[in-house]
C-alpha cells in the first residue's frame, strides 16, 4: 500500500437543519484517480470543497496531504491545485496570462513561469492562441487550459469538480488524456463526475446518494458486486434509493 | 506575490470597456455640469410690489430694490390678496407691501412700515430673500438720514459701521464652495462603489473561489484589490484640479501636496468601506443598493451641502464618525483657506483611524473558507 | 386571469426573496424623511464665533453680551491678536469673528464713525451671507437701544411674515423632493433591473413562449413595484404628517391622483429602459445617469431651478420629477386650490402618452424582430 494522501473519517457538513455531507470515511493513496459519483445535490461539491479548505466540516476530520482540513487550510492550499465547475479563469485575460498570474501566486520564478507556459501551450498545440482572451475560447479548450493551470505549480494533488460538463464525448476523452499525463508525473487526482463514461477511467470510485457514501470500489468491482455491465448500470441501482431532489 | 495580483487587477481595468471611460468622464462631467446645477445661491427673486403709497419715496425704494440685482419685479399688484394669488401660482416668491403714508410716516415720525411675505416653502430662499430686502430697507433709511441730517445739521449723530469682510470667499461665489465639495464626492464614489463591485463581481464569476484555493494571503489580496483603487484615487484627484483650475480659476490655497496626502487615507478609508460592502454580498445589486443607502446618509450628513452647526446634537454625533465629514472640513481648509497639517491635526487622526478600522474590518470579514 | 395572477404572485416571491433589497427598498424612504426631517437644515443657530476686541469698553462688552445671549451665536473664544485669530478659522473652529476698532465708544459718541469688523468665513456663501444680516442686526439694535437718548436717524421697520412655512423648517421643502427621489428610484429603477435580469438569464424568452399575452407579463412585472411604491408613499405622508408635523394643507385626493400619475410615468420610464438595454449593469447605470442623477441635481428637490443657467433650466423642464415636485409642493405645502396645479398635471399626462406611445412601438419591434 502506497502513502495516503487524502483521508476523510466521519466527515459531515450542516447548512442548518439540511446535511449535505453525511459521515463520509474514505482514503486515497498517491497517484490514485479517485472518482466521486453522485447525482445534482448528492454533495459531492460540498465533501470537495471541504478537502480543499474552502468550506469548514461541521463535525469528523480529514487530512490532506499531510495537513488537517480544519486547521491547516492554507497549507494545505500550498499543496493542491483546483478546478472547479465554472473552471474559473479570468475571462478578461490573455491565455499567457492567467498562466503568469497563477503560477505568480503560488510563488513561482519569473523564468520558471515563462519556460512552463511555453512548454504547456506547446504541448497542448495552443501556441497560437497564447494572446487570445479566455473569454474568446470555445469550452472544451477553456477547460483544457483551466486544467493545466490548475496544475501549473505542480501540486501533489488536484481537485477536480465536474470538469467536463457540457462538451462532447471527444473533447471529453482528450481531457482524460491530460488527467493521465498529471498521474503520470505523479499528481493524485480526486475527480467528481456525473458522467458515467468518466468514471470507468478512475482507478476508484465512490457513489455518493444524499450525502453518503453507499459504495467504494474499483469500477471493475463493483459491477461485478452487482452484476452490471456498465457503470451506468451501477449507479442506477445505488442512486434508486435517493430520496433527495436534485436542484 | 503581490505584483502578480496588481497587474491582474489593471489588466482588466483597462480592458473592460467602460472602466476607463468612467475613470475620465465622470470627473470631466461632475465638474462641468454640477457646479452650476449644484447651486443654493439665491438670486433672481421673483418680487411682487404692492405700492399703497405711491410717493416719490416709496418709488425710490423700489427702484433701490430692483438695482441691487437680487430681485425681479414681477408685478405691481394693487392689493396684498392680488400679490398672494401670484405668490400661489408660483409667479413669484416676495411680497413686499409699503403702508400707505409710507413716505410721510418717515418724514415726520422717522419710522415707516413696510411688509415683506416670503414664500418659506423652501426656507433658505425664504429667509435670504428677505434678508436682503430687510438690509436694502436700512440702507434706504440710511441714504434718507444722510439727506436729511445734512440739512438740519444737529451736529453729530451716535453712529457706528459695520463692515463685514467675506474670507476666503470675496465675491460669495457658490462654486467656490461647491467645487472642493464636489472633488470629494467624486473621489468617494469612484473609490467607493468600484471596489464593492469588484470583489462581488469576483464572486458572481466564480474566479474567487479559485482565488481562495491558492495561498494568498487574506492581506495581500485585500491590498492587491486597495491598490489599483488608490492610483485611480489620484487619477481622478488631478484631473479635478485640473478642470477647477482651467474651468473656474480655483487654485487651492494651501499646499496641493497636503491635499494629496489627506487624499491618500481617505481614499483607504472609502475603499475599505467599499470592501467591507462587497464582502457581506452576494449580488451586485445588493451591494449597489447597499453601497448607495449608506452614501446617501453620509453624504447628507457630512456638511457637503448644509452646515454641521445647524444639526440637532444627535446628527451631529453622527458626523463625528462620518469620514466624508472630515475630509470635506480638510479640502475646503486646505483649499479655500490654506491651512496646513497643524490646523488639521484632529481630522488626519480621525482619518487614519478610519482607514485602519474599515481595512482591518475588511480583510477579517473577507473569508477565503466557509 | 388566474395565470396573471400567478404571475403577479411569482414577482412578488423574488422581490420578497432578498431580503437585504427589500428592507432598503422599505428602509430608504423612512431614513430619508428622518434626515431631511431633523437633520438637513440650512437654518443658522449655534454658529461658533470669536471676538477680537481692541477697545474693551462699556459698548462692546454690551455688544458681545448681546450676540452671547442669541440663539444664533456662541462666543467661544475672545482672541488677542490677529494671528490667533487667523489660526481659529483655518481650523475651522470659528465662522465668523467680530473685530472692534480701538476706541470704539468715544468714536461712536463723537464722530459716529465707530467700525466693527466682522469677518466671516465666506466658504459657504449662503451661510456667510445669513450670519452677517444676524450680526448686523443684533449689533444695531443694541446700538440703538444705547443710543435712544441721541436719535435722530431714520429708520424702516420691516414686518416679515413666513408663509406657509413660518418655522423655516427645512422638511418643508424637502419632503416633496424625497417623495419624487423614492418614487423614480423604486419604479423606473428596480422595474427596468427586474425586467433585464429575466432578459440576461433567458428565462424571458420561455415567458413570452408561453400562452399568456406579452403585455401581461410586463404588467406583472410592474404590480409589485406599483405596490410597493404606493406602500413607500403611504409612509413617507404618514411620517411626514405625524412625525415631522408637515401639514397636508391641499386635498388629499389630489395629491394620490398626482402620485399615480407620477409613478406611472416612472414605471413607463423603467419599461423604456429595460427595452432598450440587455444587461443589468447597463440598465443599473443608464437609470443611475440618466433619472437618478438630473432627479436629483435638476428637479429643484435641493438646488433652486430659477439660480440655474438657462440650458440647463430648460433641461430640466422635461424632468418628470421637476414637475412632481412642484405639483406636491404647491398641493401640500401651500394648499393651493386645483387650478394652480392644472400646468403639472398637463404635463405629467403629456409625459405618460408621450412614453406609452414610445414604449408600445419598441415593444412591439422587439417582439417582432425576436
Amino acid at each position: 500500500m502506497s502513502e495516503i494522501v487524502i483521508s476523510a473519517k466521519e466527515l459531515t457538513k450542516k447548512f442548518g437543519n439540511f446535511t449535505a455531507v453525511d459521515h463520509i470515511t474514505f482514503e486515497v493513496s498517491k497517484g490514485e484517480i479517485f472518482g466521486f459519483l453522485g447525482a445534482n445535490g448528492a454533495g459531492k461539491t460540498t465533501a470537495m470543497r471541504m478537502l480543499c479548505g474552502l468550506s469548514y466540516p461541521t463535525s469528523g476530520s480529514g487530512t490532506v496531504a499531510g495537513f488537517n482540513i480544519s486547521k491547516d487550510q492554507e497549507k494545505i492550499k500550498q499543496n493542491i491545485g483546483y478546478m472547479s465547475q465554472k473552471f474559473s479563469l479570468y475571462e478578461d485575460l490573455k491565455v499567457w496570462e492567467n498562466m503568469r498570474l497563477f503560477g505568480g501566486i503560488y510563488g513561482m520564478k519569473e523564468q520558471d513561469i515563462k519556460t512552463k507556459t511555453d512548454q504547456i501551450l506547446e504541448h497542448l498545440g495552443f501556441m497560437d492562441e497564447k494572446n487570445t482572451l479566455v473569454r474568446d475560447l470555445p469550452l472544451g479548450w477553456k477547460q483544457r487550459l483551466a486544467f493545466s493551470v490548475s496544475i501549473f505549480h505542480t501540486p501533489k494533488i488536484v481537485f477536480l469538480d465536474e470538469p467536463t460538463g457540457g462538451v462532447d464525448p471527444i473533447t471529453r476523452r482528450q481531457f482524460w488524456e491530460m488527467i493521465y499525463e498529471a498521474v503520470h508525473s505523479g499528481i493524485t487526482v480526486f475527480v467528481t463526475t456525473h458522467y458515467m463514461d468518466e468514471a470507468e477511467y478512475c482507478d476508484r470510485v465512490s457513489i455518493m446518494v444524499d450525502g453518503k457514501i453507499e459504495a467504494l470500489d474499483s469500477p471493475k468491482k463493483l459491477k461485478e458486486q452487482t452484476n452490471s455491465q456498465t457503470m451506468d448500470e451501477v449507479f442506477q441501482k445505488f442512486a434508486r434509493k435517493a430520496t433527495r431532489n436534485a436542484d | 506575490m503581490i505584483k502578480y495580483l496588481l497587474e491582474k487587477e489593471f489588466k482588466q481595468i483597462v480592458r473592460n470597456p467602460f472602466m476607463p471611460r468612467l475613470i475620465l468622464f465622470m470627473p470631466v462631467m461632475t465638474l462641468l455640469i454640477m457646479p452650476w446645477a449644484a447651486n443654493q445661491e439665491i438670486k433672481n427673486i421673483k418680487l411682487s410690489v404692492v405700492d399703497n403709497d405711491h410717493s416719490s419715496y416709496s418709488e425710490r425704494l423700489i427702484q433701490k430694490v430692483i438695482a441691487s440685482g437680487y430681485f425681479i419685479l414681477e408685478d405691481l399688484s394693487n392689493s396684498n390678496d392680488e400679490a398672494l394669488k401670484s405668490i400661489e401660482s408660483g409667479k413669484a416668491d416676495l411680497i413686499l407691501d409699503i403702508s400707505p403714508e409710507f413716505e410721510k410716516n418717515l418724514i415726520s415720525t422717522g419710522t415707516a412700515e413696510v411688509m415683506i411675505s416670503a414664500n418659506a416653502v423652501n426656507g433658505t430662499k425664504g429667509g435670504l430673500g428677505s434678508g436682503y430686502l430687510s438690509a436694502i430697507m436700512s440702507d434706504f433709511a440710511d441714504d434718507i438720514t444722510t439727506e436729511r441730517g445734512l440739512n438740519a445739521g444737529t451736529g453729530v449723530t451716535p453712529g457706528i459701521q459695520i463692515v463685514p469682510h467675506n474670507k476666503y470667499n470675496l465675491y460669495l461665489d457658490y462654486k467656490v464652495f461647491m467645487v472642493p465639495a464636489l472633488v470629494v464626492m467624486l473621489l468617494t464614489m469612484l473609490t467607493g462603489f468600484l471596489p464593492a463591485l469588484n470583489i462581488v463581481g469576483e464572486k458572481e464569476a466564480g474566479t474567487i473561489e479559485q482565488m481562495n484555493v491558492t495561498p494568498v494571503s487574506k492581506f495581500t489580496f485585500i491590498l492587491g484589490k486597495l491598490i489599483p483603487y488608490w492610483i485611480i484615487g489620484f487619477v481622478v484627484l488631478s484631473i479635478a484640479f485640473i478642470l477647477a483650475a482651467l474651468v473656474y480659476g480655483l487654485y487651492p490655497v494651501g499646499n496641493l501636496l497636503t491635499i494629496y496626502f489627506y487624499a491618500s487615507i481617505y481614499i483607504l478609508v472609502v475603499s475599505g468601506l467599499g470592501l467591507v460592502i462587497s464582502n457581506y454580498s452576494d449580488t451586485m445589486q445588493q451591494a449597489m443598493f447597499v453601497m448607495f443607502f449608506f452614501m446617501l446618509i453620509l453624504i447628507l450628513l457630512s456638511g457637503l451641502f448644509t452646515p454641521v452647526s445647524s444639526m440637532p446634537d444627535w446628527a451631529q454625533w453622527v458626523s463625528r464618525v462620518n469620514p466624508l465629514s472630515y475630509f470635506i472640513q480638510v479640502m475646503r481648509a486646505i483649499y479655500l483657506k490654506g491651512s496646513g497639517i497643524r490646523e488639521l491635526l484632529p481630522q488626519l487622526f480621525s482619518l487614519l483611524g478610519f482607514a485602519l478600522v474599515f481595512n482591518l474590518w475588511a480583510v477579517w470579514s473577507y473569508r477565503k473558507s466557509s | 386571469m388566474k395565470q396573471f395572477l400567478a404571475f403577479v404572485k411569482k414577482e412578488f416571491y423574488h422581490i420578497f426573496r432578498d431580503t437585504r433589497t427589500m428592507l432598503i427598498l422599505l428602509g430608504m424612504p423612512i431614513v430619508q424623511i428622518i434626515l431631511f426631517g431633523f437633520a438637513i437644515t440650512t437654518e443658522v443657530k449655534n454658529t461658533r464665533i470669536a471676538v477680537y476686541d481692541l477697545s474693551n469698553d462699556v459698548v462692546t462688552q454690551q455688544i458681545i453680551q448681546r450676540l452671547q445671549a442669541n440663539t444664533y451665536f456662541t462666543v467661544v473664544e475672545s482672541v488677542g491678536s490677529p494671528e490667533r485669530m487667523d489660526e481659529l478659522m483655518k481650523a475651522g473652529k470659528v465662522s465668523m469673528v467680530v473685530v472692534f476698532d480701538a476706541d470704539f465708544e468715544s468714536n461712536m459718541l463723537h464722530t459716529g464713525e465707530a467700525a466693527i469688523q466682522l469677518i466671516v468665513d465666506a466658504t459657504d456663501p449662503n451661510q456667510a451671507t445669513t450670519i452677517t444680516n444676524y450680526a448686523t442686526s443684533i449689533i444695531t439694535q443694541s446700538i440703538q437701544e444705547m443710543t435712544t437718548g441721541y436719535s435722530a436717524s431714520f429708520t424702516i421697520l420691516p414686518q416679515t411674515r413666513m408663509l406657509y412655512n413660518p418655522q423655516m423648517e427645512g422638511a418643508y421643502n424637502f419632503v416633496p423632493g424625497v417623495m419624487g427621489l423614492i418614487l423614480m428610484l423604486i419604479c423606473a429603477m428596480m422595474t427596468s433591473i427586474a425586467i433585464v435580469r429575466e432578459k440576461e438569464k433567458g428565462s424571458m424568452e420561455i415567458l413570452l413562449a408561453s400562452p399568456i399575452k406579452p403585455i401581461f407579463i410586463i404588467i406583472a412585472k410592474a404590480v409589485p413595484y406599483f405596490t410597493l411604491s404606493m406602500v413607500n408613499l403611504v409612509t413617507i405622508l404618514l411620517l411626514s404628517f405625524f412625525v415631522l408635523k408637515v401639514p397636508i394643507a391641499g386635498s388629499l385626493f389630489l395629491i394620490i391622483t398626482g402620485s399615480l400619475l407620477f409613478i406611472l410615468v416612472a414605471l413607463l420610464l423603467g419599461l423604456l429602459i429595460s427595452n432598450l438595454v440587455q444587461t443589468q449593469v447597463a440598465a443599473m447605470l443608464i437609470s443611475g445617469m440618466a433619472l437618478m442623477m438630473p432627479t436629483m441635481l435638476l428637479s429643484g428637490m435641493m438646488f433652486p431651478i430659477e439660480s440655474m443657467p438657462a440650458v440647463l433650466q430648460w433641461f430640466s423642464s422635461i424632468i418628470p420629477a421637476r414637475w412632481y415636485i412642484e405639483m406636491i409642493r404647491k398641493l401640500m405645502i401651500q394648499g393651493v386650490s386645483g387650478i394652480y396645479v392644472v400646468k403639472e398635471f398637463t404635463v405629467l399626462i403629456v409625459m405618460i402618452l408621450v412614453l406609452l406611445t414610445i414604449s408600445l412601438k419598441t415593444f412591439k419591434t422587439r417582439l417582432s424582430s425576436n
